[in-house]
């Protein structure tokens, strides 16, 4: 059996990339793809342990999460479209009008 | 037991001019103007009937009980007061009628000589605009001077005073198209003004030192009163009416309205300047002799402001070439004998004279009117001149109101005049030499006037000496009954010298009364019958001369008055530009009041606007622009600072907020990482 030290590490990894992307990616897209990396970077730890512990509830949390993520992205392309009406730019940068 | 119909009813007598006054006034625009005709002199003819029927219904009663008084209802009820001496007094005054022998003579002149006045008009008015108009105003007054002389207190004859100066405006001003008789109108009014303050005054001082102003009230309070003969309130009340008598009569020194007064219409010249409104001073004086009785001062000085009157205007009168002019002045001269017979005590040859003047002064305007009416408009007596043949009544009928005025026996100017002159002689032989010495010139200018306009070669333009016409009947049936009134005017008092027996004098005896009052000194005894009698001679002799002498001046030798003119050069433009009198008071009082309003003027443009409008205005200013500051710089500035202190306060911390949502993500990683380090950092040394 493959020990949980590996499918941790790939979910730091997957975790790390996601961050490094939403961080330092412009396009607003991008970052919502990275930011599905991040998610799924959890889903991987929930999975790992409910397998370790034999129980469920990482599995339901997990459901929930894909959920969330699925939710999430619908209304995330929803704003993006809309600011890309009104502005013609989906670059997070550009998106500056709300500082002091 | 009811009193006499026409007594009883003696309110119906103002009251029927005054319908008929409203009536065209207010519509008299839509009516012909033969119904106004009908309408005005038919209610003045009516007040005449309803007058003669009270004087019968009068003389029925016996000698000492011709009086009567009719309440209508009272207007003034009871108001009290403290007199001078501390008494309570009620000031009561009603609309209360009174007739007795002074008011019956009066009614009778004033709607007698008002009708034939009023019928003359519809024939010299007939082409003239604002007819309605003109006989409106005509019927307003006959209502206010009827009033005026049936008035039983001083504060109704106050209304009928007002109402015939009210008319007398308006009807100077009848042509008010024209400035100066406008300006003549106003004149009128302004210097009749003066007049009434006085008369005010004396009003007042007589309510506060008899107690009433009623005037049957005031014979009796005289006789209750601790008043000793010349006692000063008297003197000061009968001198403050004699203020507003002289006003309304035209008396020096407020005579000046008069002659300018002639810019009415002649039939207004006639009734009001001539026999009626002028002559009120007259009645006033003589209804409230009482008083004047036991003020001999003030008396000698109605005689003397009389007098001097009589004479000053009579030399006016001899230059003027205005035909109305002349017999204005003249009317001012008559006035002034008036009131030299109320001021030597013989009220009732003033009020004599007063009656037989109406009658050949109301005469002799109205000819004059003719001879205007007869010359398209013409009034300048030196544009005139033989015209006895082409206008035949009008001369006959001047010809004798002027034998009359002058005094020519038996002419009821004789009888009247004479009487004065007598009684003025008993008093004071300065006052009958001034009043004899105006007879003279009287009858001079009168007869100027005559030759001038009648006799002579004829002057006339010749545009207007084709249209030379006897005027229509309406005109004329007037001028005859007036002309038989002034030859047998005198006969209702012809002199117990001559075999008469005085009835008129007599008959208003009684309005005298107070002659009984034994603080009164009486006049001298009768003058013997020579002394009478030499009088009369005397002043026909003068009168005589002076017709001969204006016969010589002005038929004779008709290049004499300018050569006398010439050598008199300073003295006739004197008298020519009437002593200056118009300017002098222009100087004194016109100016000065013109003066006085530009001073306001000033006062109200620079200290009322100046000061008070346009300072409030700086002020209001001023304040809203402190306001203004106060507002920007403390309640905008307060706010303000709030948000700069807020805004300083923020400075580091609002630098994080800088919109991007990666740098919040960063901070977000940082905290986390943060958080996470610290939990590290626990678990490592929280372990032992």
């Amino acid at each position: 059996m493959i020990p949980v030290d590996y499918y941790l590490f790939l979910s730091l990894a997957l975790f790390t990339i996601g961050v490094i992307g939403v961080l330092t990616r412009r396009n607003v897209i991008i970052m919502l793809m990275s930011i599905e990396l991040i998610l799924n970077a959890v889903n991987i730890n929930l999975m790992v342990f409910s397998r370790l512990w034999g129980t469920v509830d990482g599995q339901v949390f997990a459901i929930f999460i894909i959920t969330d993520a699925a939710a999430e992205a619908a209304v995330g392309l929803g704003i993006i479209l809309a600011f890309f009406h009104n502005r013609e730019t989906v670059l997070a940068d550009e998106m500056d009008i709300m500082k002091w | 037991m009811n009193a006499p119909y026409f007594l009883e009813h003696i309110w119906l007598i103002p009251l029927f001019p005054l319908l008929t006054a409203a009536v065209m006034l207010f519509y008299g625009r839509k009516l012909a103007n033969n119904i106004v005709s009908y309408l005005c002199a038919g209610s003045v003819f009516v007040s005449f009937i309803f007058s003669v029927g009270a004087f019968f219904q009068l003389v029925a009663m016996p000698q000492g009980e011709r009086f009567f008084t009719k309440l209508l209802f009272e207007w003034v009820p009871a108001v009290p007061y403290h007199m001078f001496d501390g008494r309570l007094a009620n000031f009561v005054a009603s609309w209360e009628f009174q007739i007795d022998p002074l008011s019956a003579v009066m009614i009778l002149v004033v709607t007698g000589v008002g009708f034939l006045i009023h019928v003359y008009s519809t024939g010299y008015m007939a082409h003239e605009g604002g007819y309605y108009r003109f006989f409106g105003y005509l019927n307003l007054f006959m209502f206010a001077m009827l009033i005026l002389v049936l008035a039983n207190n001083f504060l109704m004859m106050f209304v009928g005073w007002e109402g015939v100066g009210t008319c007398s405006y308006l009807l100077i001003g009848f042509y008010f198209h024209r400035k100066s008789a406008s300006d003549a109108g106003k004149k009128a009014f302004i210097v009749n003004r003066v007049g009434d303050a006085g008369f005010l005054l004396g009003i007042f001082l007589c309510s506060a030192v008899l107690g009433t102003v009623r005037f049957s009230d005031i014979g009796p309070a005289l006789r209750a009163g601790h008043f000793q003969n010349g006692d000063p309130w008297l003197t000061a009340i009968a001198l403050l009416l004699f203020v507003g008598a002289a006003g309304k009569s035209a008396q020096i020194p407020l005579y000046v309205w008069l002659p300018d007064a002639m810019e009415g219409p002649t039939p207004v010249s006639a009734l009001i300047h001539a026999a009626t409104m002028v002559t009120a001073g007259v009645y006033m004086v003589t209804r409230t002799n009482a008083i004047y009785q036991l003020a001999p001062k003030a008396m000698g000085v109605v005689a003397l402001v009389g007098a001097i009157t009589a004479l000053f205007a009579a030399t006016i009168g001899v230059v003027q070439n205005d035909i109305k002019k002349v017999l204005a002045y003249s009317t001012v001269s008559q006035l002034g004998y008036m009131f030299l017979a109320c001021g030597v005590g013989a009220f009732t040859a003033g009020i004599f004279h007063l009656m037989t003047h109406a009658f050949f002064k109301g005469l002799l305007f109205l000819a004059a009117g003719s001879v205007i009416h007869a010359l398209s408009g013409e009034q300048d007596m030196r544009k005139m001149g033989a015209l006895s043949k082409r206008i035949p009544v009008t001369y006959w009928t001047m010809l004798i109101a002027t034998l009359a005025i002058a005094g020519i026996f038996p002419f009821a100017g004789f009888v009247s005049k004479d009487l004065i002159l007598g009684k003025a002689y008993e008093k004071d032989v300065l006052l009958w030499a001034i009043g004899y010495f105006t007879a003279g010139m009287t009858a001079f200018y009168m007869f100027r006037l005559i030759f001038m306009t009648f006799h002579g070669t004829s002057r006339v333009d010749h545009e207007v000496e084709h249209h030379i016409h006897e005027s229509p009947k309406a005109m004329l049936v007037p001028l005859v009954i007036l002309a038989g009134l002034s030859i047998v005017g005198g006969l209702v008092s012809w002199p117990e010298i001559l075999g008469g027996n005085s009835h008129f004098v007599h008959f208003l005896e009684p309005v005298v009364g107070a002659a009984h009052d034994a603080r009164i000194e009486p006049l001298k005894g009768p003058s013997s019958r020579i002394g009478e009698i030499n009088l009369m001679l005397l002043s026909e002799g003068l009168v005589v001369l002076g017709i001969l002498f204006a016969w010589y001046l002005y038929i004779k030798r008709t290049e004499l008055p300018a050569k006398i003119a010439k050598s008199l050069n300073g003295f006739y433009e004197l008298v020519y530009h009437k002593y200056y009198v118009d300017e002098l008071y222009d100087a004194l009082f016109v100016n000065r009041a013109k003066d006085l309003g530009l001073a306001l003027g000033w006062f109200d443009t620079n200290v009322i606007n100046g000061v008070g409008v346009d300072g409030a205005g700086w002020l209001t200013r001023f304040v809203s622009r402190a306001s203004m500051w106060w507002d920007t710089w403390i309640v905008d500035g307060s706010v303000k600072l709030g948000a700069r202190i807020v805004w300083v306060l923020s400075f580091p911390v609002r630098l994080i907020q800088d919109g991007l949502v990666q740098s919040y993500m960063l901070f977000i990683v940082i905290g986390l990482i943060g958080i996470l380090g610290y939990y590290f950092y626990l678990a490592n040394h929280a372990v032992h």
